[in-house]
């Protein structure tokens, strides 16, 4: 009997595949193709306080084997979360993860407060976006600032806190473990990675942000041994995310050590795709006599 | 539950014109019965292409389906190299359709964008007017000039028609009356003068957006455009929301 469920720090996840914020909305899109119940969880569209339009257009650039993004957190703000989608949500036999980005500490708690309130599972605090008090630096790019949002967030939630790493930073290792000590009680990562694109025949940037958040296929290796690293180095549980696009992907983020697996850019390219993942997971598990995740799970075989 | 991307076979792959290229695909029965004017097809296109293509539905016939489509980039490249017999991994149709009630309504296409605009003309008899860069650029005007009762070409260079814009072509038709509406697709500063003129004689006027694409249903919002909605501004999904919207709706880029 194959067992893909998870416990992530405390949480039951029916099975270990789950979709990546900013690719999936509010899940209305996506229910029109498969019964949302079949993800182990979904991480909704970034929230913040007040609604956000988001940037101008263009806001997207293809890139080989990815895709550059800057919607810039267009969302209808915590409060309408809660009212208009959440209970949509609810409906599914799924988990429901939460993903806030603030200016301020404060906010980041004002929200978490509402949302565990609310009752989501678990709150996913997207430490990329810029402190507006420190001069415009992202808190995930800093050991002391993303540690000061995690306590900030842990003081109120009565949920699992889990922070979402920026792989924009030179030793991704020190705020994980900082955000750990801060209280953490999940990681993910990775967000996406800073890029641009330039019309070659007009100079003009592609995107009318200028630059743009790196998705897809091109950034999975990447996306990988940051999982490894990551993990090999903290005690809390990971979400693995980052360029997973099929089952093989998904099994290495496993044994890499993640507990969960999150895909995102792959839906664009197939709707099922996360499904797909799941069915996948299972058919592998079968095939070679394992119980499940637990049976690969931050088990790399590493050269002598 | 719609269900997710399909795989459709190539029955013909030709080319109309100088970069532009035709479709021919069987469609199944749910593929079809979702087909409208203005609709779109989510596109695989392998070679070094991660995204999707949204092309237009150009008009359909018996089990068959035909995307009109202009090169691009490497992704219309390949394909507009399909051979009879190959096969799409098609999402959709996906999007928002014109709304083709009331009439006498007037097609109003620029270049590539006259392609959605013959399946209107399949759907319910129309006035057209079309405009192209020159004659050799030019796609699909047998099919208006049978499928419409007074089709009007121009070209910029005058090598086709009348050398005139499309949009004082348009002008003329909206000076004589008449016309309930006004369906237009083409490029952005076309459909921004046809909104203004539209506006003028007050006739109510429907256009097609492009805007880059990425998920084509809705989720990941990074096709934009600018609406304004029960007195409020802001991004709506073209793929979503549109790719047909009210010009009125609409916010023009200066």
């Amino acid at each position: 009997m194959i067992d893909l469920s998870v416990n992530f720090a405390g949480v039951r996840f029916k099975n270990f595949v789950t979709v990546a914020s900013g690719t999936f909305g509010f899940g209305r899109e996506y229910s029109e193709y498969f019964d949302l119940s079949r993800l182990g969880g979904i991480c909704v569209k970034g929230l913040t306080v007040q609604p956000r339009d988001g940037n101008p257009p263009v806001r997207i650039a293809e890139t080989p084997g990815g895709i550059l993004n800057s919607v810039g957190l267009q969302n209808p703000g915590v409060d309408a979360f809660i009212k208009t989608e959440l209970p949509f949500l609810r409906g599914y036999d799924t988990r429901i993860i939460a993903n806030i980005s603030g200016n301020t500490p404060a906010e980041y708690a004002l929200m978490a407060k509402k949302l565990s309130d609310a009752g989501i599972d678990i709150i996913e605090v997207n430490v990329s976006c810029p402190n507006v008090k420190a001069g415009g630096i992202a808190f995930g790019t800093d050991p002391c600032l993303a540690a000061e949002v995690t306590r900030a967030v842990k003081t109120v939630s009565e949920v699992p806190v889990m922070i979402k790493l920026s792989p924009n930073v030179t030793d991704i290792v020190s705020i994980a473990r900082a955000c750990e000590d801060a209280g953490a009680d999940a990681l993910s990562l990775i967000n996406t990675l800073l890029g641009m694109r330039i019309d070659p025949r007009t100079g003009r940037p592609v995107l009318k942000n200028i630059t743009g958040g790196l998705s897809g296929p091109a950034i999975f290796p990447i996306a990988l041994r940051m999982v490894w690293q990551v993990c090999s180095a903290v005690s809390v549980p990971v979400m693995g995310m980052g360029g997973v696009s099929d089952t093989e992907g998904a099994l290495e983020m496993l044994w890499a050590g993640a507990s969960l697996v999150s895909a995102g850019t792959a839906l664009f390219k197939d709707p099922l795709a996360a499904v797909s993942i799941v069915e996948g997971a299972e058919t592998f598990f079968r095939e070679n006599n394992m119980k499940g995740p637990c049976d690969i799970r931050g088990k790399l075989k590493l050269y002598d | 539950m719609k269900s997710g991307s399909v795989f459709c076979e190539v029955e013909e792959c030709s080319g109309l014109a100088e970069n532009v290229f035709s479709i021919w695909l069987k469609a199944d029965r749910e593929i079809l019965a979702a087909a409208q004017p203005g609709r779109f097809l989510h596109i695989l296109c392998p070679e070094g292409s991660l995204l999707r293509r949204p092309i237009s539905i150009c008009q359909t016939q018996g089990d068959m389906l035909r995307l009109v489509f202009e090169v691009k980039g490497e992704g219309t490249r390949w394909l507009s190299r399909r051979r009879r017999g190959d096969s799409l991994d098609i999402l959709g149709p996906l999007g928002s359709g014109f709304d083709l009630s009331g009439g006498p309504l007037l097609l109003a296409g620029g270049g590539i964008g006259a392609a959605p605009l013959l399946f209107c003309a399949q759907m319910k008899r129309c006035d057209a007017v079309l405009g192209f860069a020159s004659g050799q650029k030019a796609v699909l005007l047998s099919e208006f000039a049978s499928a419409c009762d007074g089709a009007e070409f121009s070209s910029d260079d005058g090598s086709l028609g009348r050398r005139a814009y499309v949009t004082e072509l348009l002008e003329e038709r909206l000076r004589s009356g008449g016309y309930k509406g006004v369906l237009a697709c083409g490029p952005e500063p076309m459909l921004r003068i046809a909104a203004g003129l539209c506006r003028d004689y007050s006739v109510p006027l429907q256009v097609s957006l492009e805007q880059r694409m990425g998920c084509g249903v809705g989720a990941c919002l990074v096709c934009s455009c600018r609406i304004v909605k029960d007195n409020r501004e802001g991004y709506a999904r073209v793929c979503r929301d549109g790719p047909v919207f009210r010009a009125s709706e609409v916010v023009w880029d200066d």
